[in-house]
């Protein structure tokens, strides 16, 4: 009988994160193809709606634990309770969701149990066999992450006796089973030592509501073409009458034009609005990496060769000064 | 006076795409130029920005290429104090060895002149290119620091060290006692540029090499490659102003007007 694929449900005081929904869905793939079942572990909690969401997601049996210091998130007390349900359960593989917290806690992990770890991970292939299909009878495991926040894929071999990975972010669509499986929730006796408290969040403010970048149905983006600070009047106009935010290049930001909270890319935000108004952005592989996720684009700029217009569905050619009031005007014009 | 340490990462610089070399083994930085991983950079100027503002002394590590001492001397144009270099021998290159060799570079540098630990080391959240989002809580851990990743605030507050995380909608607070590390996110603050003054402190920064080695990890780089290309035909809506109503139009055929 091959050991379970055990992943590490996600949540934030008793909320599934989305990249634990991703984790479970990704997790049975590797599972079947190791021919081995799916379990979860429960870090901080025991409750019931947990565990019936992890079993709506193929999770066979739940792995809880809990104790003082886990009562809310903490990067090393949950890598090294990871890293203790790792040695007491010896599952097959760990696997986590891509996410900040994710990483950050295989990671954590890794380091105690001295193995390596495999981030962001698209697809996996454990007999090694590189695309053939054929077992390498190496042991090693082929495996494809991304790089450059998903501008490049690498292509790497890895040799543990316990892989550790998390799966990209979207690498999949999170799914639940036709029909839930009701997961048997077992605790796992693991004393941890309250000096991992150290790292435990202390506490939370609460800033923004309402629309917020990675959720907003629309999004204006402007980027050096935009030319000045007071330029993005007319975008937050236009971002304003449709419901949606102003978001921006990395030019942007370092002019100090506009906060990086509004920065678009690898190392802003991704956004994933209905549509994306691009001005005054050439479409750098780091800024795109970012606006990929959008469902439609529509760039208006001055160079019709720009990445940005190349890569859109629709595109104006045309200085966005004057392009962008003349869309607010028009919309004005259709809805009083 | 506070000692802070910044580890960063030589990275090339690509523009609307990344090729990759005949071998599949690198990015082809052929006609690319190199910079400091954006959240490092940001690591720099937050270290900087501590010092100015507690006393303080800030040194810059970096493991590559014996080129990255580039890196080390930008660094140093925009007010870091030292700069070690660890070069690089080519080979594999994989995130824990990486973390062993740093570890093992700052107990050197922390055990010389009897100088005692670093009270804050500086890490970026992920590298640019091959953002394995470990080595920074792989070499604290090593040295036994704790560590939160995904900084967006630093706070020094006597022997303790305040932190902020950003999450949806707010932020979460992290309080720990120096010695401690961070892995910062780019957006903790807007590096400066380069002064006169501070150019003509990085041409005199000697920097200090160190030649240390690790053993190898269990993770080895097969070939990069492109993913495949999104390929959309674009439909011109218009030119300059007159093309409002289009997309007016657009905007409406997709519910968001
Ligand atoms: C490691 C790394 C990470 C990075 N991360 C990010 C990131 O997260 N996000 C990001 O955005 N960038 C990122 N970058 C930077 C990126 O490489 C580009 O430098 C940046 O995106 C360029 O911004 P831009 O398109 O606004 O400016 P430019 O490339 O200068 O483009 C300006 C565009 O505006 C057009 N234009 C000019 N005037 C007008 C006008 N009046 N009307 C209409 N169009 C006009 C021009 O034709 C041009 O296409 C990163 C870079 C590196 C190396
Ligand atoms: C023998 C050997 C040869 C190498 N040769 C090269 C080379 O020629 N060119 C090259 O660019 N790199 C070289 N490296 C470094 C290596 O490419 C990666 O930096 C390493 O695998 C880290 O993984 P990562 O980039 O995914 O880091 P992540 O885990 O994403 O990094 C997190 C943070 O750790 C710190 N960090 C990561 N890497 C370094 C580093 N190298 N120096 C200082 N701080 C760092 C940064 O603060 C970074 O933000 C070599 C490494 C070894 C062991």
């Amino acid at each position: 009988m091959i050991s379970p694929v055990l992943a590490v449900l996600e949540h934030d005081r008793g909320a599934m994160a989305e990249a634990a929904r991703e984790a479970l869905t990704f997790g049975r793939g590797l599972a079947e193809s190791l021919g081995a079942g799916l379990e979860a572990l429960l870090i901080g909690s025991d409750d019931a709606d947990l565990v019936a969401e992890a079993g709506a997601y193929g999770a066979a049996a739940v792995h809880t634990v809990t104790h003082p210091v886990l009562s809310d998130f903490g990067p090393e007390a949950w890598g090294e309770a990871i890293a203790r349900a790792a040695g007491m359960l010896k599952p097959a593989a760990v696997l986590a969701g891509g996410s900040e917290r994710g990483n950050e806690v295989m990671a954590q992990a890794a380091a105690r149990l001295d193995l390596p770890f495999v981030s962001n991970c698209t697809a996996i292939d454990p007999s090694g066999a590189d695309g053939s299909g054929v077992d390498s009878g190496s042991g090693e495991w082929s495996i494809t992450r991304i790089q450059w926040g998903g501008s490049l894929l690498e292509d790497v071999r890895l040799a543990a006796a316990l892989p550790l990975v998390t799966c990209g972010l979207h690498a999949v669509a999170s799914e639940p089973l036709p029909e839930p499986v009701s997961p048997a929730a077992a605790g796992l006796e693991i004393d941890l030592d309250p000096a991992l408290a150290r790292t435990v969040v202390k506490d939370r403010v609460v800033l923004e509501a309402g629309v917020t970048l990675p959720t907003a149905p629309v999004v204006v983006g402007g980027g050096r073409g935009v030319g000045s600070a007071e330029g993005f009047g007319p975008l937050e106009e236009l971002a304003g009458l449709l419901g949606g935010r102003v978001g921006c290049s990395r030019a942007v930001t370092n002019n100090g034009w506009r906060p990086h909270s509004d920065q678009v890319g690898q190392t802003g935000t991704r956004i994933a609005p209905e549509i994306y108004i691009a001005s005054g952005i050439s479409g750098a592989i780091q800024h795109w990496v970012g606006a990929m996720g959008s469902k439609h684009i529509l760039a208006i700029n001055t160079d019709p060769e720009a990445n940005m217009v190349v890569k859109a569905d629709w595109a104006v050619i045309g200085d966005l000064h004057e392009v962008i009031p003349a869309i607010s005007a028009e919309i004005r014009r259709r809805h009083p | 006076m506070l000692r802070i340490l910044c580890c960063v990462k030589r990275v090339p610089a690509p523009g609307a795409r990344i090729n990759v070399t005949a071998d599949g083994l690198a990015v082809d930085a052929a006609h690319l130029g190199f910079t400091t991983s954006p959240h490092e950079e940001c690591g720099v100027e937050e270290a900087v920005q501590i010092a100015e503002r507690c006393g303080g002394e800030v040194t810059v590590l970096t493991l590559g290429p014996p080129e990255a001492a580039e890196q080390l001397r930008y660094a140093a144009s925009v007010g870091a104090h030292r700069g070690v270099l660890v070069p690089a021998d080519g080979g594999a290159r994989d995130p824990q060895r990486t973390a062993a060799i740093l570890a093992e570079a700052i107990r050197r540098l922390e055990s010389a002149d009897g100088a005692g630990p670093f009270d804050l080391i500086v890490f970026g959240n992920e590298s640019a290119d091959s953002g394995g989002f470990q080595v920074g809580v792989r070499t604290a851990y090593g040295l036994g620091r704790p560590i939160v990743n995904g900084v967006k605030g630093i706070e020094i507050d006597g022997p303790a060290v305040r932190v902020r995380r950003e999450i949806d909608g707010g932020f979460e607070v992290y309080e720990m006692e120096m010695p401690a590390a961070v892995g910062v996110k780019e957006g903790i603050n807007l590096p400066r540029y380069p002064t006169m003054k501070g150019r003509l402190a990085s041409k005199r920064l000697e920097i200090e090499i160190l030649d240390l080695d690790a053993p190898l990890g269990g993770q080895t780089m097969v070939r990069l490659r492109r993913p495949a290309e999104t390929v959309s035909e674009t439909a011109i809506l218009g030119h300059g102003p007159e093309a409002a109503p289009a997309v007016a139009d657009v905007l409406e055929s997709l519910g968001v007007l």
